[in-house]
């Protein structure tokens, strides 16, 4: 079957989708999208957490014809949607871009460490991740950055105990998740110094 | 936490910005957080097709046939493979001794092992093509522990040992055996005021690593095959993948994709042969991604473990003696199996003195999942059982378990079971009273909003079980000691590749190894090495693959101390050729180039006194410096086999645990409160991943205290639980705070003093929560994980 | 596998009318884990997404007709008042990202002992809405469950709303599951106080093929707490009674031993949350119970 939906701010289609496949599977192999993560494909570890319509959902359980229509913000486009929200129009938002075998084998860790990707806009969440260091194999980051982004988004200061209620859908297995509560913590503060105007 | 010791003092480069000792950033980390990182299972190629894996759906059967004509007809299938379509002679892989089969051969020996294997044009038709293979199974009986393994008429797992162990074993079905003796145990029992016994089980864990197993291989037009996989170790599996291939190993060329975690799970083969197999079979690109599901079929587990201990002590509290029997089981294939023997014998005793021992470790070879690495493997189980057998005996004596530790605690000098003296500093008591001296987080959490109480802080979570009701505090303490690097005689060594050279008008190092980063951070060291020893600011880390020589595997928390070794011996050497490469140019302006020791600091050549000699961008104009080096640690030596004697590690690392843990006693729920840590890590080269570290080990400590186990029915031997809805692994409500108190007492024979830290947290924090849930119920508790039905007598 | 995609109910119950094998998918929160495990290949799935009235409530005088794709979290978020246990009981399905998807018309679609909201529609009271093409029937929740698995539905009918009877006391909701969030139960107990009718309802998950109701334990309860006089003095429950209770409750069970626990354990447990849950309840009754963020 044929599926068309907006993804990040712009319009994708995809043909020949077999029906049982999921938005996962649509968005990591046909529309070039591999961010959002396939840790369980069932629903039970967040790494393919997504916005449809603006709400959090696990990619592997929507089925992709389930879609249609309707609207996918992924970690490839949280950058941008973020900024939008700022600026007063989260509607969606523009880019991305999947990964190449080429690009995979190009892919080279720079020397100026947290720059890397220089000239990359990042949403204040990506910052905290990198700066907190709750970033280590990275596999759970795309599913928690969605899931903490919508937090911080409904509630600017949430107690550890709602960071962790909201969070309690995304398995992480190598930090402990200490690094993550302290992202978080961090992306609410500069979030409230920027708003306070500090 | 701050860092607080005795930290080595580094001269060279040390007012180089972003050098060792610094919390710099990772530098994968943009590309992590904007999903652009390139894991193993994110591959993709223009005409791929996806390979899929016949797996047995029984545990022990005699394969009387397969039939693959009906899979093969159907539309889109390009391939399908069985052990009869294998190119050469060598069909058998494996890290130390060669008995797995690439495809099954005539017979399967665990639920899950690979029989056939499918590329297809989509995912949905290679599995409903492997749903079509015909395979007729004639079931034999199952060996599942030790009893079924070493009966007189046992069959035996494996035909025809002719591997390096079976001269040493009192059974075909036992992989290894290292009894180690030393004094005499029976004699200083005598001694004894109290004795302790107490037989442990161990259940078995899953790494769980989040990124399943997956990569792509793709067929070259020389004949060979590039393959992008996640590992923990290119080179060994390059050696086990080529000769299956008939291929020379240049021929298959291997780069590390992003790795979504390891923990020891992928130090083993899994798709990597049956990818290439494909690929090479098929003319095109053929890609491979397990689901959760059968991730738990593709890599090995932790053994699971049986262990007998006796301890006995003089009413002083000094130990007088232990004795221990560690039967490991290591399922159908040997894998780490020999290793994990050698680990859990020769730490079996813990951090304390005991001078008359007597020990015996076993693997066994039964139809249970094949089991090998994983975090802190032998000295994860054995570090369990001893450190309750402590509690024992403190209990018994009426002394405070803190405290008796402390009492028996080793230190530098201390000589360890297998006779080797431990020459570096081993500050076990003072770990221990470091975790005692935290302040205790409150009492009653759930209440500390107000009025209003929290479930969210209580034992259930929001399952609302309760509201404080059946609700008891304990508090746990352990230490334990673990190995760092590779043990018993092997050639534990690294490679380094390091370019020095000028860029857009900077000098810039160029560091490439075949480390894999699986998370643990070593490409951020790696890059503060080459600043401090370079005194460069651009360092570029090079993608790891098969081009350089190998790197060893990221596991046994030995990558920052062998490759990170490796990267600042090769550094030091390409200092020493820029600095002849600047004598020769400028060495006539001024003495110091022959007088004075030179650095190299902030891009420039200095003196010691800080004088200025030269820019890099001057010296190393028109040149460049590129060298490739192996570096080894300090040789160990292989255990006596009969004696258990020798030198036969390198290094130890040490942590001690408090676990403040509150039970709902009548539901058998538990809230683990906090999980306090202190360690010694030598010389910490990046705080932050440090202490990151840390976290991470302490918490699959806790996991397999309270919740994960994999569970093998004993009559089928067959996986009961293979998914994340029933093998369970702590959320981010199940984990407390971790205050983390980082010790750095400098290991001389380290580089930068620096010691392996990522196991060593692993250890301690199992019994430590297990000791607090005894604290709060007053069980004795035997195995973990605990469940409810063992707190609640059901 | 065909992918049909009605846009009105009406077209939905032909659809199944037509195809009564037809899988039915709305959060896909258990439709989706079959298929990515490759358990089950329906020959239809009937996605239900682009219906909006499944996704809609009314709050009338008796009861709350509940669309069957309303997602848990605006249970939890705009019926807490109304649905007091059955909101605790969606706070506590799998994860907020679950919780967005998942509905009630899907657990009782699946009918899986372990479902979380059985528990609190039994002890609520409820009727579940099945409507097809021949026309539409009321059915009882209690008569719905049919086996492991297995519900009264036929095969060309859908759940189209649940109606719910609303909340006139206290209710609670307990579920035991060896990790503190995003678990399985692996029992569950909820309960409901009806002053207005001096009746207790309880409702048992996971512990039985079916979810049920505790009956001897509802029946005993009901006759001590109405001979005591408890309704009226509101005086506090004896232990005696809150302990014969709980015992009947764990009678009620019929559970069996699986990966998640044992039967024994199951049966002790249902006993311990049927004694706290009337605990609490009872305190909310009598004016001074605490009311537990997170929990409610």
């Amino acid at each position: 079957m044929r599926v068309n939906f907006t993804v990040n701010g712009r319009k994708q289609e995809a043909d020949d989708v077999w029906e049982g496949e999921s938005l996962l599977y649509v968005l990591r192999e046909r529309m070039g999208l591999p961010g959002s993560k396939n840790a369980c494909e069932q629903g039970e570890c967040g790494s393919c957490t997504v916005r449809l319509d603006g709400v959090p959902v696990c990619a592997c359980l929507v089925a992709a014809g389930q879609v249609e229509g309707r609207e996918v913000v992924t970690v490839e486009g949280l950058a941008d949607f973020a900024k939008q929200r700022e600026e007063g129009c989260a509607t969606g938002a523009c880019g991305g871009g999947g990964t190449s075998l080429q690009a995979a084998q190009q892919w080279q860790a720079k020397g100026t460490d947290s720059q890397t990707g220089e000239g990359e806009e990042l949403a204040p969440i990506q910052q905290a991740f990198i700066d907190a260091g709750a970033v280590q194999c990275g596999f759970c980051t795309p599913g928690l950055l969605v899931a903490a982004d919508e937090l911080l988004e409904r509630n600017a200061e949430p107690s550890d105990a709602d960071i962790r209620e909201a969070l309690s859908g995304n398995l992480c297995r190598c930090t402990g998740y200490e690094k993550i509560l302290d992202a978080v913590r961090l992306a609410a503060a500069r979030q409230d110094r920027q708003e306070s105007g500090v | 936490m701050g860092v607080t010791g005795t930290p080595t003092s580094i001269k060279q480069g040390s007012k180089t910005k972003g050098g060792i000792g610094e919390s710099t950033l990772r530098p994968d980390g943009t590309l992590k957080v904007t999903g652009e990182f390139a894991y193993s299972s994110d591959m993709w190629h223009e005409d791929m097709l996806w390979g899929y894996t016949l797996r047995s759906t029984t545990a022990h059967a005699e394969i009387r046939s397969i039939d693959t004509s009906e899979a093969l007809a159907m539309p889109g299938v390009y391939a399908v493979l069985t052990y009869d379509d294998l190119p050469t002679e060598v069909k058998n892989y494996g890290l130390e001794i060669q008995d797995t089969p690439v495809l099954a051969h005539g017979k399967v020996r665990h639920h899950g092992e690979p029989v056939a294997i499918v590329a297809a044009d989509h995912p949905e038709t290679a599995r409903r093509a492997a749903a079509k293979i015909k395979v007729d199974y004639a079931e034999l009986p199952v060996i599942t522990d030790e009893a079924s393994a070493t009966a007189p008429d046992a069959l035996l797992i494996h035909e025809g040992r002719d591997d390096h162990h079976i001269g040493h074993v009192p059974h075909p079905n036992i992989v290894h055996r290292q009894p180690i003796v030393r004094g005499n145990a029976d004699e200083a029992a005598k001694r004894a005021d109290v004795i302790v016994s107490g037989e442990y089980v161990f259940g078995m864990q899953d790494q769980a690593f989040l990124g399943p197993e997956s990569g792509m291989a793709v067929p070259g037009e020389d004949g060979g095959v590039d393959l992008y996989v996640a590992t923990q170790w290119l080179h060994s599996d390059l050696k086990q993948i080529a000769p299956v291939l008939g291929l020379p190993e240049e021929k298959v060329r291997m780069t590390l994709s992003g790795v979504g975690g390891a923990f020891g799970g992928r130090e083993d083969i899994s798709m990597q042969i049956h990818a290439c197999l494909l690929a090479l079979r098929t003319g095109k690109p053929v890609k491979i991604v397990y689901n959760r599901f059968e991730s738990f079929f593709g890599h090995v587990h932790r053994h699971p473990a049986k262990l007998w201990y006796e301890h006995g002590a003089t009413k002083d509290g000094k130990l007088t003696h232990m004795k221990c029997r560690i039967v490991l089981d290591g399922g159908a294939y040997a894998s780490a199996s020999p290793a994990v023997v050698g680990n859990a014998s020769s730490l079996s005793a813990g951090p304390y003195v005991i001078e008359d021992v007597d020990i015996e470790a076993i693997a066994l070879y039964t139809n249970n999942p094949p089991c090998g690495a994983m975090r802190g493997f032998g000295a994860v189980q054995a570090c369990f059982a001893y450190e309750a057998q402590m509690d024992k005996l403190a209990a018994k004596l009426d002394m405070d378990p803190v405290e008796f530790r402390r009492l028996n605690a080793m230190e530098q000098g201390t000589l360890l079971p297998t006779g080797q003296p431990c020459d570096s500093p081993a500050p076990v008591a003072e770990l221990l009273r470091r975790v005692k001296a935290m302040p205790l987080p409150p009492e009653q959490q759930w209440l500390a909003a107000g009025e209003q109480a929290d479930v969210r802080a209580l034992p259930g979570g929001l399952s609302n079980t309760t509201h404080g009701e059946g609700v008891v505090r304990g508090v746990g303490y352990a230490v334990g000691i673990k190995n760092v690097g590779f043990s018993e005689g092997f050639d534990d060594y690294s490679t380094a590749r390091v370019r020095m050279e000028v860029i857009n008008g900077e000098p810039v190092a160029t560091v490439h190894t075949a480390m894999a980063e699986v998370g643990q951070g070593g490409v951020t060291v790696h890059a503060q090495i080459a600043r401090t020893e370079l005194g460069v600011t651009q360092v570029t880390i090079n993608p790891a693959d098969t081009q350089v020589g190998s790197a060893g595997s990221t596991s046994a928390s030995r990558q920052t101390y062998v490759t990170g070794g490796a990267v600042k011996n090769t550094c030091e050497n390409v200092r020493e050729k820029v600095l002849e490469i600047g004598r020769a140019k400028f060495g006539s302006y001024h003495p110091a180039w022959a007088t004075a020791e030179l650095l190299l600091e902030g891009g420039k050549v200095v003196t010691d006194g800080g004088e200025v000699l030269a820019d890099l961008v001057d010296v190393l104009e028109g040149e460049s410096v590129d060298l490739e080096l192996e570096w080894r640690h300090r040789p160990t030596e292989a255990f006596d086999l009969r004696t258990g004697q020798g030198n036969g590690h390198v290094q130890y690392s040490f942590a001690a645990h408090r676990a403040v843990v509150e039970v709902d006693t009548e539901l058998g729920l538990v809230k683990v409160i906090e999980l306090a840590c202190a360690q010694d890590v030598g010389k910490a080269l990046n705080p932050l991943s440090v202490v990151g570290q840390i976290q991470g080990g302490t918490t699959q400590g806790l996991g397999v205290a309270v919740m994960e186990e994999i569970i093998v029915d004993p009559k089928t031997a067959k996986v009961r639980n293979p998914s994340f809805t029933d093998y369970l692994i702590p959320t981010i409500l199940d984990t407390p705070t971790i205050p983390v108190d980082v010790l750095e007492l400098a290991d001389e024979h380290a580089p930068y003093g620096l010691r392996g830290i990522g196991e060593a947290p692993t250890l301690s924090s199992t019994p430590a929560v297990l000791a607090a849930i005894r604290n709060a119920t007053g069980l004795e508790l035997n195995r973990t994980p605990v469940r409810p039905e063992h707190l609640t007598g059901t | 596998m065909d992918f049909l995609r009605p846009a009105s109910w009406e077209e939905a119950l032909a659809a199944k009318a037509e195809h009564p094998t037809a899988v039915p998918i709305a959060g896909g929160t258990d439709v989706m884990v079959e298929i990515n495990f490759d358990h089950r290949r329906p020959e239809y799935l009937l996605d239900l997404n682009r219906i909006g009235e499944l996704r809609e409530w009314e709050v009338g005088e008796e009861t709350v007709q509940l669309g069957a794709s309303v997602p848990y979290t605006q249970i939890m978020d705009h019926l807490r008042a109304e649905l007091p246990g059955l909101a605790l009981a969606a706070h506590t399905v799998g994860s907020p990202q679950i919780r967005n998807r998942g509905s009630v018309g899907g657990n009782l679609g699946a009918a899986s002992p372990a479902g979380d909201s059985h528990p609190a529609l039994l002890s609520a009271g409820a009727e579940v809405e099945a409507e097809s093409v021949r026309g539409t029937r009321l059915i009882p929740v209690e008569e719905f469950y049919t086996g492991v698995k297995r519900n009264a539905l036929e095969p060309d009918e859908l759940i189209k709303r649940v109606h719910i009877k609303k909340a006139d006391g206290p209710q609670q909701f307990s579920k035991v599951g060896t990790r503190n969030a995003m678990v399985i139960a692996v029992c569950a107990f909820g309960i409901a106080l009806h002053p207005e009718t001096r009746t207790v309802k309880t409702g048992i998950g996971s512990a039985a093929p079916t979810p049920l109701r505790a009956r001897a334990a509802e029946d005993f309860l009901n006759a001590a707490l109405e001979e005591g006089g408890f309704w009226e003095s509101g005086k506090i429950i004896t232990p005696s009674i809150a302990k014969q209770f709980a015992e009947l409750a764990s009678g009620a069970c019929n559970p069996i031993d699986d990966v998640r626990g044992t039967a024994k354990y199951r049966r002790h447990a249902v006993g311990i949350m049927a004694r706290r849950t009337l605990g609490w309840t009872w305190e909310q009754y009598r004016g001074n119970g605490r009311t537990l963020e997170g929990a409610a």
